[in-house]
Formats: C-alpha cells, structure tokens, sequence
C-alpha cells in the first residue's frame, strides 16, 4: 500500500499541524469570531423574541412540556453556526485556492483524502468553538438544557458540522472564482436554512404547505438540526443520524473526488498547441 | 533495489497533457540525475508551469509517465511526493502566520514531530540567513525575505529534488545571486535542482538545459553544447534559433 510507510504519529501530527493553523488563523481574525456569533444572537435576543407571541411550539419531542420559541429555534441557531462555518470554509478553500497555499497542502505526501478530510475536520472544530459559546451565551439568557445534553450534543454536532463542511468542500470545486461565491449564499445557504425545521416545526410547515413540508424532509440540513435538537435533550434521533451520517460520507466522497487543486480557464474548439 | 544515487532523481516520459482545446504539452521527456543542476527554459506559455504542476500532482497525469527516484506518480503518490521541495512561482505563506509558524505547519504535514521541525527549521533559516526572523509575520517581510522562507520551507523535510518554479521573479540582484549560490550548495549535497526560468541570464556553464516551447522539447544538453548545436554565440541567440516564429523574451 502506497500510503503504509507513513506512521500513525505522522498522520496525528498533519491533522494538528492543519488544525493549528486554522486554530491560530480564526483567533487572530476576531471580526471572524464576532461575526459568527452576532449573526446567531440577532435571530435569538430579537428575532424570536418578537415571534414568541405568534409561533407557539405546542409539545413535541424531544420537548415534554410546552416551550418558548427561543427554546425552539436554539438548536436550529446552532445549525445555523455549523452551515456558515462550512460555507466560510469554502470560502476560504477557494481563497487558498487563488493565494496557492492549497498547494501547499496538497503536496504533502500524505494521501490526499486524508489532507481534505484534516482540513475539513480542522474547520468544523473551530466553528464548535463558536457554537458553544452561543450556547453559553443562549444558557445565560435562560435557555437551559440538561447539563449532559452539552456532552450529548457533541458527536452530533461533529458529524453536522462534517456534512456541511463537505458540502463546503465540494463547492468550493465547483466554484470557478471568489467572486462567484455570493451565489452560494442565495442558492445554498438561504434555501438549506429556511426551507428546515430551524425556525419552525414541520408539521406547522405541513398545515400550510404540503409540497414545502416535503422539500424540508429532503433537505438534508433538517436532518442535521433535529440531530442536534434531540441529542441536546439527552435523547437520539435514530433517522435523522442515519441520514446525516449518509449525507456527510457521500458528500466527502464526491467532494475528493471533485476536487481540482488548480482552476484553469479550459479553451473550446480546435485543439491548439500552447505559446500560439 | 537500486541504490537511490544509481536512479534517476525524476524521469518524465512521453508526458502531454491538454486545458480542453489547447494542448498544453506533446510527449515531454525529460531526466535529471541527482546533484545534478538542471534549468527548464521557455517564454511564457511554454509549458513550464503544467508540467511543474503535473510532477507536483496538482493536475492530474493524463498520458505518459512520471517516476521520481524509481517511484511512479500516478500509483505511488505517497513514496514520490517525500523526495519533492517545491518553491511555487506565485507566493504561497501564509501572510497572517509567523514563519516559524509556517515552517512549523510545513513540517507537520511532512509528518514530522515538533522538535524536529523545530531543529531543522532554525537550521533552515540559517542557511537561509534570516533565522532573526523567525518570530516574524509573513505579512511584514519583503520580498527577497519571504522568498528566503520558501526556500528553508521547501527545504524543511530534507527533499531529494527541489523544484523552482520561476524563483527570481520580483527579487533584486543581490537576492537573485543568493538563489542561484543557494541551489548550487544543494547540488553539491546531492540535492538535484530543476529551475525553470524565461531569463537567458540564469544560464550558467554549469547547468544542464531543457529548453521548452509551445509544449514541446526542443533541446536538452550541458548549456555549452547548445551553443555548439545552434551555432550561435549567445545563449539568447541558441534559444531563439530553437524557437521559430516566437520572439526572444
């Protein structure tokens, strides 16, 4: 095997090396870590806050009495952290991209699934940061879990923040310029995070419009915000893990299949050779 | 096994490879020795870059074969890519990170524990002459500086064959002379070096030429010979000759 010859030591320390470098690069952009969290905090100290009084959640699981709204939308807000994260780390790959420093990471002679799976697990680590200060944040304000739901909720959050990282990964193959990334945000990230049972529940979205309701059972980040709802209430999603953990290995798959280190412009037409 | 020294330091054979419509390079070979000095030559657009590129893995391999110290690219990635320092024409630190820093990821994703990189950075930077800027932002370095950490970058993991894609560009004389000195301390290490460059005046006596054009060899011999062949009395002349229909960069 052409990758035995590497320890399992030298592996350990190129996942560090990546995730330390994503480490210090995050703390050094502090706008960066503000940003994740105000965006989170406005849907929650104002946006639900205003919503209490016309969304009522009546009880469904894994809630066993009745909540408030911001109650409702907290596990949702955490999902919204991880699918920014993992669209800014597209960004991000696709900046490296441009500067070359991917090609740094790509010449190490580690196999390359290895390199992307590091870099894609080095960002989901520094977006779990951002997500329980939120949560700390959202506990001060009241909104308080079972204490072991914060341990619960952790491979849940893992494995969401993998899958929308992949997805990250796999667009940013797909992204010819950074300049074409402010499509993802209207394509990707606004559809993925309305059209889910984030803001509200599903069978308020089946009342009013059945066809909705089914695009939100299809999306997968649903999935991954009722993972995340029911794991912090100490209790397990069964289907929504099978789905996320699904989604989350196909999508990396196709995304290292995907992945083209350098984006060249392809001419059509007749074949010409070079310097003409 | 042959001993590594009895191998080729890197062996590209019948390599093409095609952007869509344009064909980019035509059954490209190309052999260094280790120690040995070797200077790809070409204008702009001659294929230098891609083929840099195709030994580095970074686009994909389509037609031909290339084999650094024995080890095939395509089914061995892994046990080709240990004996590869790259230094990429366009700059690739990490401008918010120290260059120890740098160094430190460089040397990780080699696989290499921290006190060793650590070591071998110091000794790096040394050669390099800047291990006073260790602690320093990439961000506030000049030029010739950051070109320097590229270097004691590329260097970092001990690499049997170091690729320089267009080094001098945007450095000053002085920071050029140190390059070319630099490469030739490897050389003599038993490093072997591949230079690409359109700058005649990199030529030395001393270096093997490959001279590239529209994708294709059009000589490949010690740098004296390729006077003799073309029958000119300059380097710039010899190349030139070799190029029809392209002026001289």
């Amino acid at each position: 095997m052409n990758a035995a010859r590497f320890s399992a030591a030298s592996y350990w320390r190129c996942f560090a090396g990546v995730f330390v470098r994503e480490l210090l690069r995050f703390v050094r952009q502090r706008e960066r870590f503000v940003a994740a969290l105000v965006r989170p905090l406005i849907w929650l100290l104002i946006f639900a806050v205003g919503f209490r009084s016309i969304l009522g959640v009546s009880i469904i699981p894994p809630y066993e009495t009745y909540i408030l709204y911001e109650v409702y939308i907290v596990p949702g807000l955490a999902g919204m952290i991880l699918l920014f994260s993992g669209m800014q780390s597209s960004l991000s790959m696709v900046y490296d991209r441009e500067m070359g420093s991917m090609r740094v990471l790509l010449i190490s002679p580690l196999p390359r699934w290895f390199l992307l799976l590091s870099k894609l697990m080095s960002g989901v680590m520094v977006s779990l940061l951002q997500v329980y200060v939120f949560l700390a944040i959202a506990w001060a304000y009241g909104i308080q879990p079972p204490p072991a739901g914060y341990l619960y909720v952790l491979p849940a959050l893992m494995l969401g923040g993998f899958m929308l990282g992949a997805v990250g990964l796999l667009l940013s193959s797909l992204i010819k310029q950074l300049e074409n990334f402010a499509g993802v945000m209207n394509f990707v990230i606004f559809p993925a995070f309305f059209a889910s049972s984030a803001l509200y529940p599903l069978w308020r979205i089946q009342e009013v419009s059945p066809w909705l309701y089914w695009i939100c059972q299809f999306n997968p980040f649903t999935h991954c915000v009722e993972l995340i709802r029911f794991s912090l209430y100490g209790q397990l999603n069964v289907p929504a893990l099978a789905i996320v953990a699904v989604c989350a290995s196909g999508l990396f798959g196709l995304a290292v299949v995907a992945y083209t280190p350098i984006r060249k412009a392809v001419p059509k037409g007749k074949p010409v050779s070079a310097g003409t | 096994m042959a001993d590594r020294h009895e191998q080729l330091a890197l062996g590209v054979s019948g390599v093409s490879h095609a952007f869509g419509a344009l064909q980019a390079l035509t059954r490209v070979d190309l052999s260094i020795r280790p120690g040995e000095f070797r200077l790809l030559l070409g204008a702009n657009g001659a294929g230098k870059t891609t083929l840099l590129s195709l030994l580095t893995r970074l686009h994909r391999l389509q037609s031909g074969e290339i084999r650094i110290f024995g080890q095939d690219l395509l089914s061995a990635p892994s046990n080709a890519l240990r004996h590869l320092g790259v230094v990429f024409q366009q700059r690739a630190l990490d401008l918010d990170l120290s260059v120890a820093e740098n160094l430190a990821y460089h040397g990780a994703l080699h696989g290499l524990g921290r006190s060793e990189t650590a070591t071998r950075a110091r000794e790096e930077l040394e050669n390099a002459g800047i291990a006073d800027l260790m602690d320093r932002k990439v961000r506030q370095l000049s030029g010739g500086q950051a070109r320097r950490v590229e270097i004691a970058r590329a260097l970092l993991h001990g690499p049997d064959l170091l690729l320089l894609d267009e080094p001098t560009v945007g450095l000053d004389a002085g920071a050029r002379s140190w390059l070319r000195a630099h490469a030739a301390d490897q050389c003599k290490k038993g490093v072997a070096v591949l230079w690409t460059t359109h700058l005649y005046d990199e030529i030395s006596e001393d270096a093997q030429i490959t001279v590239l054009d529209r994708g294709e060899v059009r000589a490949d011999c010690p740098a004296p010979e390729l006077l003799k062949s073309t029958g000119q009395s300059t380097y710039e002349a010899a190349i030139a000759a070799l190029q029809p229909g392209r002026n001289a960069a």
